[in-house]
């Protein structure tokens, strides 16, 4: 009789899979929101699992700033054709172009903010009436009760008094006209898991999550990218260092790390690592270094 | 590495929290700066020890400030085994939270105050978690610090739950340990306080212990979420039923039978996106093909020729009511069970279950929340299922209020 178990990670594609699917029959017109991240990735790469040979039927929608790494958009448009999705792109450029928001002024403009109203607008625009997120429940405590299908009321607020509950494999996705739902298929996936099924499923990821030779400088204790959208001031030194990133994000406000972990077992043994300090406040080198080594004694990895 | 999902209830001073922290702190599984925090917190507080039930203080600002609590899920891992919990708090929700939590998991903590003894919280966890099929009962007598780590009051307990818990006919494991949440006896470590006590520590019982064949993979089920067209050149006529297997094992070349139409064909293909596969079984998120071009779609679902489960209209099933408004009798509800959805009518309430004393209330008409009861249900398209017993995939329901689309209550079919 042969052993009819699943590892863990068979088990999360297997439910995420499940997710995918009952989206796409419970929902009129879903949306993945796909925002170049590691967690994003991973929902695109799941989703062409589940529908496959098909096409995945709804799109990716990227909210883009204007203020990408070019990796990142060199990277978004070759793995699209990679799962042969479709893209929709709502720019915050247009936004302000429309006068729907204001640019930030001043050394430190981002448009990290900006990017919510585009979002929402998106939304409204295409009438996407469930959302699908990378959102996973380890993230933090008030996310421990996130639901997979997640109610969002008419003014597109979440209950969390008033949440439906879920029980075994069945999903309640009726809503009335006007609400819409936000679903998470990673709801049970650690970002441990993440990084072992990237790992697993060999999926491409942008190179800046991987150490290489940047300009920087340092501002508020960050280290930032010199790009054309951020220039150090007078009293800002650039210096030329390895490093890498852990999010991606804005290039005027996403911090990189100085690293030499170079693939993904590097990044896996530092992520192990840095789970401890990640959140913390001090400097975290002396303290990720004996961290990793108590977890590889204890026989993590 | 596999995973373990299990459920814990209770309410705060049978120190659940502190048994879960306990977990997580000694795992290594919390953050060192959420340690600090707690640290930080205890030495304000003036505890003597790290306060590990702090951990869960974002649930306790909450209560504190009125707001519903529910199921929060939790995650730890060891080098073994990779660790869901559905931590259920026990307040007024207190037997829907239950349900909900051991809906998912495959083993529950029943936690026993040793100073208490068994009172009638535990028998409400241990027929929640019998009701719900859970197979794997841990007892963790707590607070054995409080009893002087006595041998005998451990023993006199033990033999109490296993009195009451003959009466719980899914139950087929119970494995008893006596800890000190607190101290950390035995959970993590082994206890030098209770030399008598041979077993295994908390921890190490949940890494090992085996929680196979909990999915059933006997009676081949295959209830369809999604038709796959790909309407492409490469793949012109594909056309492949998407679905996760809710039980047996399904190969290509079986027969099989599309309900509720009862034409029968055969397995062309199992297909993944990394290949064909050999076979395809629970809890699989598989694509189907089949020789025949049969007019199928989201609700059926393919069974194996020689095994055909129930079709009809007519169920009995045992529910537990969830929402706030009571259901009246005779109420007209939606039903969602595996991928079909159709309207219900209650035609009659049988009994309500009194889960502190399981003796059965008759003549009764109605559910509030929390009530657990059976009931005989009329559908309007007969459902595919086996009895829960036998599958808890096939033989689970939700209930809807059509009115509020609300999820009202929660079925197993007998």
């Amino acid at each position: 009789m042969p052993n009819y178990q699943l590892d863990q990670l068979d088990q999360l594609e297997a439910e995420a899979i499940f997710i995918f699917r009952e989206t796409a029959a419970q929902f009129e017109n879903p949306a993945l929101l796909f925002s170049g991240g590691k967690d994003s990735i991973v929902m695109a790469w799941l989703a062409r699992k589940a529908f496959w040979p098909a096409r995945m039927p709804f799109p990716l929608v990227h909210i883009d700033t204007g203020h990408n790494f070019e990796e990142t958009m060199t990277y978004r448009d070759e793995f699209v054709d990679l799962i042969r999705a479709n893209l929709v792109v709502g720019s915050v450029q247009d936004s302000i172009d429309r006068g729907r928001v204001v640019e930030e002024k001043g050394v430190n403009a981002s448009r990290n903010k900006l990017q919510t109203v585009t979002l929402l607008d998106t939304i409204e625009e295409n009438q996407y009436d469930a959302c699908l997120g990378g959102g996973r429940r380890d993230e933090e405590k008030a996310r421990a009760k996130e639901r997979f299908f997640s109610h969002r009321d008419d003014f597109g607020q979440w209950d969390p008094k008033n949440q439906r509950p879920e029980l075994w494999n069945l999903f309640n996705g009726r809503k009335n006209p006007g609400e819409h739902f936000r679903v998470f298929p990673l709801s049970n996936f650690t970002e441990m898991d993440i990084w072992m099924y990237i790992k697993r499923e060999k999926i491409p990821l942008p190179s800046i999550y991987f150490s290489h030779e940047r300009d920087v400088f340092e501002r508020n204790g960050s280290i930032l990218a010199v790009t054309k959208f951020l220039k150090p001031q007078d009293h800002e030194p650039v210096t030329r260092r390895v490093v890498r990133f852990r999010t991606i994000g804005d290039a005027t406000c996403t911090g990189a790390v100085e690293s030499t972990a170079a693939d993904l077992d590097d990044v896996i043994a530092e992520v192990a690592a840095a789970r401890q300090t990640e959140r913390g406040t001090r400097s975290d080198d002396k303290r990720s270094e004996t961290a990793m080594e108590d977890r590889k004694k204890e026989g993590y990895f | 590495m596999d995973l373990l999902r299990f459920t814990t209830a209770g309410s705060v001073d049978d120190g659940k929290s502190t048994l879960i922290g306990r977990l997580l702190y000694d795992s290594k599984s919390i953050f060192e700066d959420q340690l600090e925090a707690m640290e930080e917190s205890s030495r304000r507080r003036g505890d003597g020890n790290v306060n590990l039930a702090l951990l869960t203080d974002g649930l306790k600002a909450e209560r504190e400030q009125g707001i519903t609590i529910d199921v929060a899920y939790r995650y730890f891992a060891t080098p073994k085994r990779k660790f869901i919990i559905a931590d259920t708090p026990g307040h007024t929700q207190y037997t829907r939270n239950m349900v909900t939590g051991a809906s998912t998991a495959n083993l529950a903590i029943i936690l026993i105050d040793a100073r208490k003894g068994v009172i009638e919280q535990t028998k409400r966890h241990s027929f929640i978690a019998n009701l719900l099929r859970i197979q794997h009962l841990v007892v963790a007598v707590n607070k054995m610090d409080l009893v002087d780590y006595s041998e005998e009051v451990y023993k006199k307990i033990v033999k109490d739950f296993r009195e009451f818990a003959s009466r719980l006919d899914n139950i087929v494991e119970i494995t008893d340990i006596p800890i000190s949440a607190l101290n950390g006896d035995n959970v993590v470590d082994k206890s030098e306080h209770m030399p008598w006590y041979q077993g295994p520590t908390f921890l190490y019982h949940l890494e090992n212990v085996y929680v196979g064949g909990e999915e059933n993979h006997v009676d081949a089920r295959f209830p369809v979420q999604w038709v796959i067209r790909p309407m492409c050149d490469e793949w012109h006529d594909f056309r492949g039923y998407a679905g996760r297997v809710a039980g047996g094992i399904f190969k290509p070349g079986d027969e099989v039978t599309v309900l509720p139409s009862g034409f029968t064909t055969r397995v062309k293909a199992i297909h993944s996106p990394d290949g064909e596969l050999e076979e395809a079984f629970a809890p699989q998120s598989v694509c189907i093909t089949l020789t025949d071009e049969i007019d199928i779609s989201r609700g059926d679902t393919l069974v194996k020729t020689n095994n055909p489960p129930h079709v009809e209209q007519d169920i009995e099933a045992m529910i537990c009511w969830f929402s706030s408004k009571p259901m009246p009798p005779n109420a007209k509800l939606v039903v969602r069970h595996t991928t079909q959805e159709t309207k219900a009518i209650v035609q009659e309430v049988k009994y309500h279950v009194d889960i502190n004393t399981l003796h059965k209330i008759e003549g009764v008409t109605g559910f509030s929340m929390n009530d657990i009861g059976r009931i005989s249900l009329r559908t309007a398209v007969p459902l595919i299922y086996d009895s829960y017993r036998r599958n808890r995939i096939t033989g689970s329901f939700i209930l809807i209020d059509p009115g509020t689309n609300e999820t009202v209550a929660a079925g197993m079919i007998i």
